[in-house]
């Protein structure tokens, strides 16, 4: 470990501190529906829009409305993009004439696309058309991230409103986080791309002499574009197979932190602007505070395992950290650091193979994908999925103050327990058990491609990132079978629709509470005690659930490590 | 004070331990869904083991079934000592109960359960009341010791605030004649029992949420555990149905799930044993929720007697001369008030006279006139408020005199005392301070209740003025003056809008709207029929003070659950400790470095969790039964006391805990 290293990653953690305000503040105006700085050049956009489709902005959903509406547009987005694929050969811009996407790998590609998982079995710049990339795959990177900001709003006015029947439009929020947040800022950040060499053309290839004086045919396309919304949409899939490894997804050390950061971004916004919309920022600081300690310590966890290296290398005379798997570029510290960002947040966009890491280096993408990706997390799904384990948190132990549990003025009853205890079932239900199921069945146990319990850690992190609609792969695992892409299409879609609805029914029973007002009696949501609480009450509910499973996997690999032997 | 010993006497626990085999019927057990998983596994277990599917020795898997077993009786045992309890209470209520005898009016008899709601009957001296009712006839003094423990009478009669009588109380003297208000098997004392012994007792809202809590870990649990065969079989092993099943079980929330009804039946016990009966579970849950009190002045802030404080004569009259003139009006006068008047002009102005002359003539005090006094050869003397002495002085009215007199009664009445004015043979003197006294200590009471979070509103029926005083020498947070019940009612409705939950206890027919309206309603037991019908709990006391223990009582629940379930969730990581590595270890015998405990062998490990997992319940039965410690004091406080004492001692007790039984299992050969 070097100084450089712990420094990036504190200042990472700064920047992402720095960011939570000005971003939640913009936030915060389109949760409200207020006018931002952009609405003199954008509002007709946006008023047309409305009436092309005939939607009426103010007028407000309740919860089953809000949840029909969003679950509809879903379902229409993903037959459209499965069709799509499935008719790439005959459309048009596919200039490397590549043919068409079999059933079952479309119905994967255009689940986890719509769920913002991108998860990707295929390398894409072999297996899609440019217009497949753009139309089909792009499109979604903006959606499924808006989608997953206007789930966060509408739970966020749960807790916010008093006595109400209705948690928001869905149209408005999708339309305003697109057109407002999404649209604007990847114009600026792919420009920024571009400039620091990144390509954005519509050619398909260009040949290159390299200093062998070898000809070399380096594929193009229009990458910045998608390079843009993939990490600020914590989506993650990328325009080349190796992702943000790839030198034309990710050039400089300055693109790799600026990327990072974007993967931050709206997530850490979206906590200052959850504290706003409730009436007290401090709220929402200690949410932002117990993911920081949560981040802080998988990066440390990860990056000093990477740095400490395999001791098998090392009795063979080779020194230093664990470099297999990663960009020179790079380094030990920043891809550490990718790693963790990538995972705690629903991104799934990576710069080193994370099946290359040590196996404990390995192990805190792959628990945090089974925390289910709060720690800052996708936008919009990060902060939902963390409320859930607050409202948790506060029922089990807000009772210890002698009050029925509360929290920010909301009483917590029977309707709200059962929600949030269903949405957090999920995850072990698709991770567990789907692994469960590969792990016996031989078209599941075809798929690994290292044995013992690193073979196992490949199947568990592939449900991992599915369930959590992370979408990194841990490679090793050839998932493009009928087998994995039908599994994991499931999973990837229980993964997202079984905590968003949840999520919204509870919004509207928290919406149609009365408000609570804080006394000196209320249980503290705020403050170090609080922080604690819930870190603990997420791993110990969250995370432990986990730990057969990573007993048998990584940390069974890393002790088989240490006595000298590799999988 | 509780004592253990007492908890466990022979009379409680050898009923209890029968009634824990009785809940074992699954239509029992299906209430309580972790215990009931629990039996399930264990009847599995047993079922494999009779038939002799498991590799495993067959002593451990004896030993292992058995505490499984034990685990689930328990668990059925602890809510059975805590209804024995309850139940034991009740015997002496019920005893009284039983053999009940109606008078009707045409002078038969009938027993007391045929009676229906209008029926009416008749209770002479030396009856017992058959059935709680309304008096509609007739005065009586009654005795009402079997309910409340008090056994001075009280009066009972028809119309106005005192007409409700309750079944099983005696009347001492007269006849009275009842109309009967209840339904048979409905009425206060059925109620009483029914509560306390837990037969009809059904879930609280905080108690079915906490119950689906417990049933989603139990199943987020279950996932986890019937996951591992096929990961085990990934790694070339085997995992024995009773391994899993232990874990399964120590990773469920057995201790509170076995816990739960037994807290609550003991609050309610608490409630009763403190003389106030709920009428639901959920009324005592509101307690702990409460954030605003409404308390009446007289009686719960201040003592109900006025004591005079000070003698205040006008120019050009000696205070010696108000103070034998105010003290000779006042001998004759037996009340409280009166008293403090004589011992006020004896000690502080040595007035000399102590009875009065022979020919003196007491005016007696009546609503009409407010004024009392005695004429003798000394003169005619009179005391009374201030408006009704100048009234019977009409030629005094308009002098100087008058002014002055009103002028030091408002300045009085501005220091939160009453004035009470004095006049002799035509000539006003002065005016006498009547001062509320304070009760003791109820200031820090209220500062106490301030930390908790809990506003206190005073309520009288004072001028403002008068209010304002005394709340601010109370301490309290805010009054309301001149109240009248529409403006308690008023209150009550504001406050609710703003979120708050409100307490607050009553005893006449006009405060049964705002009982009714309050989260918190607590009728006075000698309150009307109205009233007790209003409230949702009834004081047998009627002490308007315990209003604040009431409120302590609910928090006490509440905390014990709290406390008891994140000391179940907490137990949860060291359990994993003991029994993942065990499990694991034939499969990658690197594994063996997760036994952080050092626990003997993988059997021992796992026997040693699942004894732990077992003997926690009894061990953390009398804690359930008695409440955790509570301590008025604000959340932050109380949330870090009870984080250190039931969050990280969950963590670490079972650490320390199941070591230890490790140690012994692994001495004794056991495994």
């Amino acid at each position: 470990m070097t100084i450089e290293g712990w420094t990036l990653i504190l200042l990472f953690t700064a920047l992402t501190i720095a960011l939570a305000k000005p971003v939640g503040v913009f936030l915060f105006a389109l949760y409200e529906g207020r006018s931002t700085p952009l609405h003199p050049v954008l509002g007709p956009v946006e008023r047309g829009f409305y009436r092309l489709a005939g939607v009426r902005p103010d007028a407000e959903q309740s919860w089953r409305a809000y949840a029909l509406h969003m679950l509809l547009f879903q379902l229409v987005l993903t037959v459209f993009t499965y069709a799509l694929l499935r008719l790439q050969a005959v459309l048009p811009l596919n200039p490397r004439g590549l043919a068409a996407v079999g059933p079952d790998g479309a119905m994967n590609t255009a689940i986890a696309f719509v769920t913002n998982t991108n998860w990707q079995w295929y390398a894409g710049e072999g297996t899609l058309s440019n217009l497949s990339q753009m139309v089909a795959l792009t499109i979604h990177n903006f959606l499924s991230a808006a989608t997953g900001i206007a789930i966060a709003f509408a739970l966020f006015r749960g807790f916010a409103r008093r006595e109400a029947g209705t948690i928001g439009n869905f149209w408005a929020d999708c339309t305003r986080v697109t057109l407002y947040l999404l649209l604007p800022a990847c114009v600026i950040y792919a420009l920024f791309l571009v400039a620091s060499g990144v390509p954005q053309t519509l050619a398909s290839s260009i040949d290159a002499t390299t200093l062998e004086g070898a000809k070399q045919t380096l594929i193009l396309g229009p990458v910045a574009s998608q390079e843009a919304i993939k990490m600020l949409g914590t989506n993650g899939g990328g325009f080349f197979n190796a992702n943000s490894a790839h030198p034309f997804e990710n050039p400089t050390a300055l693109t790799n932190l600026v990327q990072m950061l974007s993967i931050f971004a709206i997530g850490s916004g979206l906590t200052w602007c959850f504290g706003k919309a409730v009436g007290n920022t401090r709220q929402g600081w200690a949410i932002l505070a117990a993911m920081m300690v949560l981040f802080l310590t998988g990066a440390g966890i990860a990056y000093w395992q990477e740095a400490a290296g395999n001791p098998v290398l090392h009795n063979l005379g080779v020194a230093g950290g664990n470099m297999e798997g990663k960009e020179v570029r790079f380094g030990i510290a920043a891809s550490a650091l990718f790693s963790v960002v990538t995972t705690a947040a629903s991104c799934g966009a990576v710069n080193a193979m994370h099946d290359s890491f040590t196996a404990l280096g390995g192990v805190i993408p792959l628990f945090n994908m089974q925390l289910g990706e709060i720690v800052v997390g996708g936008v919009g799904a990060g902060i939902y999925g963390f409320l859930l384990f607050a409202l948790l948190a506060v029922f089990i132990a807000g009772l210890m103050v002698g009050r029925t549990p509360e929290y920010v003025g909301k009483k917590i009853e029977a309707r709200e327990v059962k929600l949030a205890v269903l949405a957090i079932a999920v995850l072990p239900l698709c991770i567990l058990g789907f692994t469960a199921i590969s792990a016996v069945l031989p078209a599941g146990l075809a798929g690994p491609l290292n044995k013992g319990p690193h073979g196992f850690t490949e199947i568990l992190y592939a449900y991992s990132s599915g369930t959590g609609n992370n979408g990194s792969a841990f490679a090793g695992l050839t998932a493009g079978t009928p087998f994995y892409n039908g599994l994991l299409g499931i999973a990837m879609w229980i993964g997202r629709f079984f905590m968003i609805v949840p999520a919204l029914a509870i919004a509207g029973s928290l919406a149609a509470k009365k408000y609570t007002p804080e006394t000196a009696g209320s249980f503290p949501t705020t403050g170090p005690l609080w922080i604690g609480l819930l870190v603990a009450i997420i791993l110990i509910v969250g995370g432990l659930t986990f730990l057969p499973g990573l007993a048998l996997g990584p940390i069974a690999d890393h002790l088989a490590m240490i006595s000298g032997r590799l999988f | 004070m509780t004592t253990v010993s007492s908890m466990f006497s022979a009379k409680l626990v050898v009923p209890a331990i029968g009634d824990a085999f009785r809940k074992l019927h699954p239509r029992a057990l299906v209430r309580n869904p972790v215990l009931f998983t629990t039996a399930v596994v264990a009847l599995l277990l047993t079922v494999l083991l009779a038939v002799g599917g498991e590799p495993l020795p067959l002593g451990f898997q004896v030993q292992l079934i058995g505490w499984l077993w034990l685990t689930v009786l328990f668990g059925t045992f602890a809510e059975a000592l805590a209804e024995g309890r309850g139940r034991a209470q009740a015997a002496s209520l019920r005893a009284t109960k039983s053999d009940l005898v109606a008078r009707l009016p045409d002078g038969s008899t009938i027993a007391a359960s045929a009676l229906r709601r209008g029926d009416e009957v008749v209770v002479e001296t030396g009856d017992l009341i058959p059935a709680d009712g309304e008096v509609i006839a007739g005065v009586a003094a009654v005795n009402e010791a079997a309910i409340t423990g008090e056994s001075a009478p009280v009066i009972r009669e028809a119309g106005g605030d005192r007409s409700a009588v309750t079944a099983g109380t005696r009347v001492i003297s007269d006849a009275i004649r009842v109309r009967v208000t209840q339904e048979p098997g409905q009425g206060f004392l059925d109620r009483m029992i029914a509560l306390v012994e837990g037969a009809e007792r059904q879930k609280t809202p905080n108690e079915i949420a906490l119950t689906i809590l417990l049933v989603g870990l139990t199943i987020i649990f279950l996932i986890a555990v019937a996951t591992i065969p096929s990961f085990a079989s990934y790694a070339g092993g085997h995992i024995p149905v009773a391994v899993l099943a232990a874990l399964l079980i120590t990773l469920i929330p057995t201790t509170i799930a076995a816990l739960l009804s037994a807290i609550g039946i003991a609050g309610m016990d608490r409630l009763v044993r403190f003389n106030v009966l709920a009428k639901s579970g959920r009324a005592v849950e509101a307690a702990g929720d409460v954030d605003v009190l409404l308390l009446d002045k007289t009686g719960t802030i201040t003592i109900g007697d006025r004591q005079a404080s000070e003698f205040r004569p006008l120019a050009g009259v000696q205070a010696g001369v108000l103070a034998q003139a105010a003290m000779l009006a006042s001998l004759a006068d037996e009340t409280p008030e009166g008293r403090s008047i004589v011992v006020l002009a004896r000690e502080g102005f040595g007035a000399a006279a102590t009875r009065l002359p022979d020919d003196a003539e007491i005016i007696p005090f009546t609503a009409q006139t407010r004024i009392s006094g005695v004429k003798s050869s000394a003169g005619l003397i009179r005391k009374g408020a201030v408006d009704a002495i100048l009234r019977a002085h009409p030629e005094a009215a308009s002098s100087a005199a008058a002014a002055e007199l009103r002028r030091i009664a408002e300045d009085i009445a501005r220091s939160g005392q009453t004035p009470l004015a004095v006049a002799q043979d035509g000539r006003l003197l002065g005016v006498i301070a009547l001062k509320d006294v304070i009760k003791a200590g109820v200031r820090e009471r209220f500062s106490e209740l301030r930390r908790m979070g809990i506003r206190t509103v005073m309520i009288t029926g004072d001028n403002p003025l008068t209010a304002a005083s005394i709340a601010a020498e109370a301490g309290v947070d805010d009054f309301l003056a001149e109240a009248t019940p529409e403006d308690k009612l008023a209150l009550i409705r504001k406050e609710q809008q703003g979120g708050k939950l409100v307490a607050m206890c009553g005893d006449g027919t006009n405060d049964a709207p705002a009982l009714a309206q309050a989260d918190v309603g607590v009728a006075m037991n000698t309150g009307t029929q109205a009233a007790r019908e209003a409230g949702n709990m009834v004081d047998l006391d009627s002490d308007p003070t315990k209003l604040i223990e009431i409120v302590g009582l609910g928090k006490q629940l509440l905390m014990t659950r709290g406390a008891l379930t994140t000391f179940s969730v907490a137990n949860d990581v060291a359990k994993y400790f003991a029994i993942i590595p065990a499990m694991f270890v034939v499969l990658y015998p690197g594994l063996g470095v997760l036994n952080v405990m050092k626990l003997a062998s993988p059997e021992s490990a796992i026997l040693s969790a699942i004894i732990f997992n077992a003997l926690i319940i009894p061990a953390l039965v009398p804690l359930a039964l008695k409440g955790v410690t509570y301590r008025p004091m604000g959340a932050g406080p109380l949330l870090a006391r009870n984080l250190a004492v039931y969050g990280l001692g969950g963590l670490v007790a079972p650490f320390v805990g199941i070591k230890a039984i490790d140690l012994a299992v692994a001495g004794l050969n056991l495994v």
